[in-house]
């Protein structure tokens, strides 16, 4: 099927220079494509739609009451990142979470960053995402964001940015592998002409990395991933994962505090778990310190936590730097902890707080992007470009009413890529979300590309699988 | 293992083997009343009462027709027990133990399931004995692919015990209402329409042609027992519980000098009473009485395991397991 119909437009484009003429590590990609009829393709796509769906990789859509489980919808076009290019995205991505993990330590403790002056002590305090019960923990071996997938994008230049950080429990890592096991049923012989960076051993790491966390006296110990349960939207993830592991995963019913530890209800009785990988917020996670009305969590999980009895990753509190004004203080963090200058640039950012930047948002609201300081997933955005004079009034309304809750953006103009649309490729924004583990004995791991998520909406900027989103198989070439 | 994950491989087992059971009398009593002479009444009544849901039929229709016995035990995704729920039922267990089960087992259910919701969706499969019988080799592959892909560990035994359980609650109840219903009518006895009827009755638990082998002429009695009986048939009562035992010992652990469970002691006392009981014993006591006591048995069964090891004693907040997980009968 040919590309010699399709327009890069005016945009970066992931696979394509200018029209017609493939990017260099795209060229061979592009080429088998084009030997391939579009029956074929079509083929393929419905195939590995077909595989996923009776594999049950679905997720359940929020707000419907029908409990409609969905494929996350999968395009055959993958995306390539040169090996280039991805050398120095693994360098930023690694000083990011190491930055980030210094900022957790320091404001849960010293708070020297505060005392310095560099993060006011008021955007620390205000973030819903701090909290209080967490001051002064020490997590096991002093981390405590072991597990983070960065959201990133490139604009018209193809420069990319860091656009959220997500060091509470992000997901999609799931569709990374079996989106590769898919296209490696459907394409092998590119994977072997190819030097294509595997991306299964990201079990095996995480093991490794929760493994380490537990308590040293401990020499066979017990790891569980803990779910909400079926009904949570990732639910698909923790099951694949745990399965992967094989670890046990449990729900907030199946554990339980006694005699200082924290154990699971088995046949057999009472055993004692020593690492959680928790996949419930931090709000959830001990209806004795936070949310009381908590039916996920554990009661008295925080205290057997303080007291180094049971590990946590993520230990609760990192949503903190999920906000998004602390995200803006991310490069500062890199400064002032590590004394480098960030690798991956953070996307400018006005704070509404501040009286001028916020005069300077309201009268441009149609050309920026307004987000909610405490939200993520795209929801409680303003879209400027794509939004009604209606829409930004009452944007401006809730800027003003609570202008701590909301940052502006200039509006990124995402790059794009050939996606199979009604039997034609047409271009479509793309982000990309990689996945990061922080370990203590090792230097970071950075597993190869990462979920490349699509807006399958002509002209959408939204690539949330809640909004009408797609994911794409990421390749990472070694190499060139 | 978890409680909770216990719980579940054991339901889902069970509710496999319930859509299966289910499909077995649908299919049978078509067949059925094809060869009936014109005239005679169509029996869908006693179906009903099979899967022991009559007062809620009852609540809803007046009467037993075809379509809405059909219906009722098929497709009717508010009826408790019909094949669509049965098997969405097992499919939501299945989704909560996945990462225990095997892959091969999570697609098999889940297969089942797309297929049954799609045939629910399609009206023409209504009517249709190959949904029937693709419902029953659902089951018979969903068996073979745990026997053939998940260790035989301990939640294997909790999947063997719950198929079991079920398969013995069933034949038990399907003796009951055929032989109750077909007793009667002692003008009948040995025509050739009595003995069709008898035969339908072995049919609907693929009986027939084991029986054949062992016990060759067709009676009343010689149905009853090898139903009840036969050692060696594996949905007899008697086959049912002897397995049902062996993955419950297997499960509480074989020790010699510990005391048994409530659960072992429930369930060795029900197969003890089917090892030792003659069927002149059985008839004595009356067929349905002695059925009525079993049901009664196996249901205590039940309640044993969910007390031994679902709910464990001690814990203080038993009940949050107990809210999510025992509301399945």
């Amino acid at each position: 099927m040919s590309f010699k119909d399709y327009d890069p437009g005016d945009f970066y484009d992931e696979l394509f220079t200018t029209r017609g003429i493939p990017r260099e590590t795209a060229a061979l990609l592009i080429e088998r494509i084009e030997s391939l009829s579009i029956e074929r393709l079509i083929q393929q796509q419905q195939a590995a739609q077909n595989t996923l769906f009776k594999l049950g990789v679905t997720f359940n859509v929020y707000g419907d009451n029908q409990g409609t489980e969905r494929v996350f919808p999968f395009d055959v076009v993958p995306r390539i990142i040169s090996g280039q290019d991805w050398l120095q995205l693994e360098k930023g991505l690694k000083q990011r979470i190491t930055a980030l993990n210094c900022f957790l330590d320091d404001i849960y403790n010293d708070q020297k960053i505060i005392k310095d002056g560099i993060v006011p002590r008021a955007t620390i305090e205000s973030a819903s995402g701090f909290l209080r019960p967490c001051v002064g923990l020490k997590p096991p071996k002093g981390i405590w964001c072991h597990i983070t997938g960065t959201d990133l994008v490139r604009d018209r230049q193809g420069t990319w940015y860091v656009l959220e950080d997500n060091l509470r429990c992000p997901s999609g890592v799931s569709y990374v592998l079996e989106n590769r096991t898919v296209m490696k049923s459907s394409f092998p012989t590119l994977f072997n002409e190819l030097d294509i960076r595997a991306v299964d051993d990201y079990p095996g790491q995480l093991l490794e990395t929760l493994l380490e966390l537990a308590p040293d006296h401990i020499s066979d110990p017990k790891v569980v991933i803990l779910s909400p349960g079926a009904f949570n939207s990732a639910y698909f993830e923790h099951s694949f994962l745990a399965q992967q592991m094989g670890i046990t995963l449990v729900e907030g019913r199946d554990l339980v505090v006694d005699d200082g530890h924290v154990k699971m209800r088995t046949t057999k009785g009472l055993e004692q778990v020593d690492v959680i990988y928790r996949r419930i917020d931090d709000d959830f996670i001990d209806p004795t310190e936070f949310r009381a009305d908590s039916m996920l969590g554990v009661p008295g999980l925080m205290d057997i936590f303080r007291q180094g009895r049971v590990a946590i990753a993520n230990a609760p509190g990192t949503g903190v730097a999920d906000d998004k004004l602390v995200y803006a203080y991310v490069p500062d963090m890199i400064r002032y902890y590590l004394g480098e200058e960030q690798i991956i640039p953070n996307v400018p950012t006005y704070f509404c707080e501040d009286e001028k930047q916020q005069s300077h948002v309201l009268s441009n609201l149609d050309s920026l992007v307004v987000k909610a300081t405490d939200a993520s997933g795209g929801y409680g955005m303003l879209i400027g470009t794509q939004s009604s004079k209606e829409e930004q009034t009452q944007f401006a309304e809730k800027i003003k009413t609570n202008p701590r809750g909301y940052i502006a953006q200039p509006t990124l103009c995402l790059s794009r890529m050939p996606t199979l649309i009604d039997q034609s490729f047409q271009g479509r924004h793309v982000d990309l979300r990689p996945f990061i583990l922080y370990g203590q004995s090792k230097t970071p791991y950075v597993n190869p590309g990462g979920l490349t998520r699509v807006a399958l909406r002509e002209g959408s900027l939204v690539v949330n699988s809640s909004q009408g989103g797609g994911s794409k198989d990421t390749w990472v070439m070694n190499g060139v | 293992m978890l409680s909770r994950v216990a719980d579940s491989i054991y339901w889902l087992n069970r509710y496999i083997e319930r859509a299966e059971n289910v499909a077995r009398f649908v299919e049978v009593n078509l067949n059925l009343l094809m060869d009936n002479p014109v005239g005679v009444a169509q029996q869908w009544d006693p179906l009903i009462a099979v899967t022991g849901d009559r007062a809620l039929f009852n609540e809803r229709y007046e009467q037993a027709t075809a379509e809405r016995v059909l219906d009722f035990l098929t497709f009717d995704a508010t009826s408790p027990n019909s094949i669509r729920s049965c098997v969405r039922a097992a499919r939501e267990n299945a989704r909560s133990v996945r990462e225990t089960i095997s892959s091969e087992m999570w697609e098999q259910v889940n297969a089942f399931y797309l297929q049954v919701e799609d045939a629910a969706q399609s009206k023409e499969s209504k009517d249709s004995y190959a949904f029937y019988s693709e419902v029953k080799m659902a089951s018979h592959r969903f068996a073979g692919v745990m026997d053939a892909t998940l260790s035989w560990n301990e939640s294997w035994h909790f999947g063997q015990l719950g198929r079991f359980l079920e398969r013995a609650d069933k034949t038990a109840r399907i003796l009951d209402v055929k032989y109750f219903l077909l007793l009667p009518s002692v003008q009948e006895v040995g025509t050739p329409l009595d003995n069709l009827q008898w035969i339908a009755l072995l049919k609907s638990a693929s009986a027939y042609e084991m029986y054949r082998k062992t016990e060759q002429m067709i009676s009343p009695a010689g149905v009853a027992k090898f139903l009840l009986l036969d050692p060696h048939f594996p949905r007899s009562v008697k086959f049912c519980l002897k397995w049902a035992e062996e993955s419950l010992s297997q499960i509480a652990g074989v020790s010699a000098s510990s005391t048994p469970l409530s659960s072992q002691r429930a369930l060795g006392r029900l197969r003890a009473e089917l090892e030792y009981i003659t069927l002149d014993e059985i008839f004595q006591q009356g067929l349905h009485q002695f059925l009525d006591d079993f049901q009664v048995g196996i249901n205590k069964v039940g309640s044993c395991i969910y007390h031994d090891f679902i709910a464990l004693p001690g814990t203080p907040e038993k009940s949050a397991i107990a809210t999510a997980n025992a509301l399945q009968s």
